[in-house]
């Protein structure tokens, strides 16, 4: 990969709480293309969130750096869009209010907004649900208007720390389809982190797989599946089935040294 | 819900509870204890119908709701402001905390001497001390829900490129409001203590000079109507804020009614 989007170059991360530091993430190299969907999947707790908040400039790395189009981030690094595992909602606006937040930030005008909060809503399938708050709504439902939030202003890089955890398998699929066709016809860079195996390989152009605490890449796999995959007949494919069952193998000892740790 | 009395049951034993404590007190009157020291309530309802017939308890009412009104949107006013500033500027609220808790500390009724000295008896006295007193209770509460606002939301809505105007309007503001509206439901008793206060010390206008000229006669019946009067403005300011409260806060209202789940 030439010309990285995004380089993660040596980066390490600890954090110093009162009680203990805790090293996140060590010696991390990675190098992202524009136009790539990378899935990241690993134990929790092994960094991987760290990582996005890294790429978001949250806050720096403590050791390395990370570039973003050739610049170091050193700040918010607004060519990004994140949406975190809690999905971080105004709980005083409702559904529509929330999807509407980053379009008012870029001053559009309300027709605009109108229409595609419209579409938005019918994207991630909220219909019905525009008015209502999000005390009101399920986990999934949140979860759902903060995607639509995210596709909202549109930034030119994912960040998606679990995106669709909470989904049921019907809806996880079909906004799996809805980011992949995104990912496609935008050339979105995509950094996508996930517990499950099998999003990780249907999804991914390169599947990350990272350790335990300290998190440091173990392997990066490309994926022999093709950019426009069809993700309704993934199952049946076999480099589909092979490369999970790979994943799966690399994936078992670190569980069992997890489980040890925890004993 | 189930098993809750109906409002309307629940309004039917408020006034049968009223009724019973005031036929207690009736009764008692002039048995029990002396006319003088606790008066009757048909004394004290007559006073009231004479005042409000001449006007006088109006006047005197309209005299102190101004005050604590005017008083309490000043204060208030200046208490948000204050409170959003200093929660916003970390340096400004560090370098002004000493000085903010001192005053604090200082029970605001000892300001009144001074205020007479500065601006006279008249009204401007009493609304200047209901706002000093609204002011701080504001300010205190309105800077702790500043301060309180999550930092997630503010990241989340900086990486969608938003200024510090979005953040106010978007983030900050809606999050401290609910700490903005307590400050202003518990000052609404004090500021009628502003007022009131300020009428007892000095003025010949208003329910507090109402009530220092009834002592001042061994009126008791007098006193009695002149706190109901109190009683009733203190029960419209509340209910004005709550309404406002409730407009200013539409999700509020969903959370308090919807069915727990966890």
């Amino acid at each position: 990969m030439g010309n990285a989007l995004i380089r993660f170059a040596g980066v390490g991360k600890t954090f110093n709480s009162s009680e203990r530091i805790v090293c996140a993430v060590e010696n991390v190299d990675l190098d992202i293309a524009r136009g790539e969907l990378i899935t990241i999947v690993g134990p929790s707790g092994c960094g991987k969130s760290t990582l996005l908040n890294m790429a978001a400039g949250l806050f720096q790395p403590s050791a390395g750096a990370v570039f973003y189009d050739g610049a170091e981030v050193t700040a918010y690094n607004l060519k990004t869009g994140y949406i975190t595992q809690n999905d971080h909602l105004l709980p005083w606006r409702d559904v529509a209010g929330n999807i509407a937040v980053p379009m008012e930030i870029q001053s559009r005008s309300r027709p605009d907004i109108r229409s595609r909060l419209e579409e938005l809503v019918g994207l991630v399938g909220l219909n019905g649900f525009e008015r209502s708050y999000p005390s009101q709504l399920s986990g999934g439902m949140r979860k759902r208007t903060a995607l639509a939030r995210l596709l909202a202003y549109d930034p030119e890089t994912l960040l998606m720390d679990e995106p669709f955890a909470a989904l049921d398998a019907q809806l996880r699929l079909n906004m799996q389809i809805e980011l992949l066709k995104i990912s496609r016809r935008l050339n979105k860079t995509i950094i996508f982190v996930t517990h499950d195996l099998d999003e990780a390989v249907a999804l991914g152009d390169r599947c990350v797989v990272f350790s335990p605490r300290p998190g440091t890449i173990r392997q990066i796999i490309k994926s022999p599946l093709p950019r426009d995959r069809d993700l309704l007949q993934l199952r049946h494919d076999p480099s589909y089935i092979a490369l999970t069952a790979d994943l799966w193998d690399i994936i078992t000892p670190t569980l069992a040294q997890t489980r040890g740790e925890a004993n | 819900m189930k098993g809750a009395p109906s409002t309307f049951r629940i309004n039917a034993l408020r006034l049968a509870l009223l009724a019973v404590i005031l036929i207690a007190w009736q009764l008692a009157s002039g048995t029990l204890v002396p006319i003088f020291f606790i008066s009757e309530p048909t004394a004290i309802a007559a006073q009231l119908y004479i005042w409000i017939a001449d006007g006088s308890l109006f006047f005197h009412t309209l005299i102190t709701a101004t005050e604590a009104f005017a008083g309490f949107f000043l204060g208030g006013a200046l208490g948000i402001c204050t409170g959003v500033l200093l929660g916003r500027v970390k340096l400004l609220a560090d370098l002004l905390d000493p000085f903010i808790m001192a005053f604090y500390s200082l029970p605001k009724i000892a300001l009144a001497p001074l205020f007479i000295l500065w601006i006279g008896i008249g009204m401007d006295m009493k609304i200047a001390l209901t706002a000093v007193i609204v002011f701080f209770l504001v300010f205190l509460n309105t800077y702790t829900g500043v301060r309180n606002v999550s930092r997630e939301l503010i990241a989340i809505l900086s990486l969608m490129g938003a200024n510090e105007r979005h953040v106010l309007t978007k983030v900050v503001i809606p999050s401290a409001i609910t700490w903005v509206f307590a400050g202003l439901r518990i000052s609404v008793p004090y500021a009628l203590i502003g007022a009131i206060v300020g009428e007892l010390i000095a003025s010949n206008r208003g329910l507090g000079y109402l009530l220092t000229s009834s002592a001042g006669q061994f009126d008791t019946s007098g006193v009695f109507a002149a706190l109901i009067a109190i009683m009733i403005l203190a029960f419209i300011l509340n209910t004005f804020v709550k309404l406002v409260e409730k407009k200013a806060m539409p999700w509020k209202s969903f959370e308090a009614t919807r069915d727990v789940t966890i």
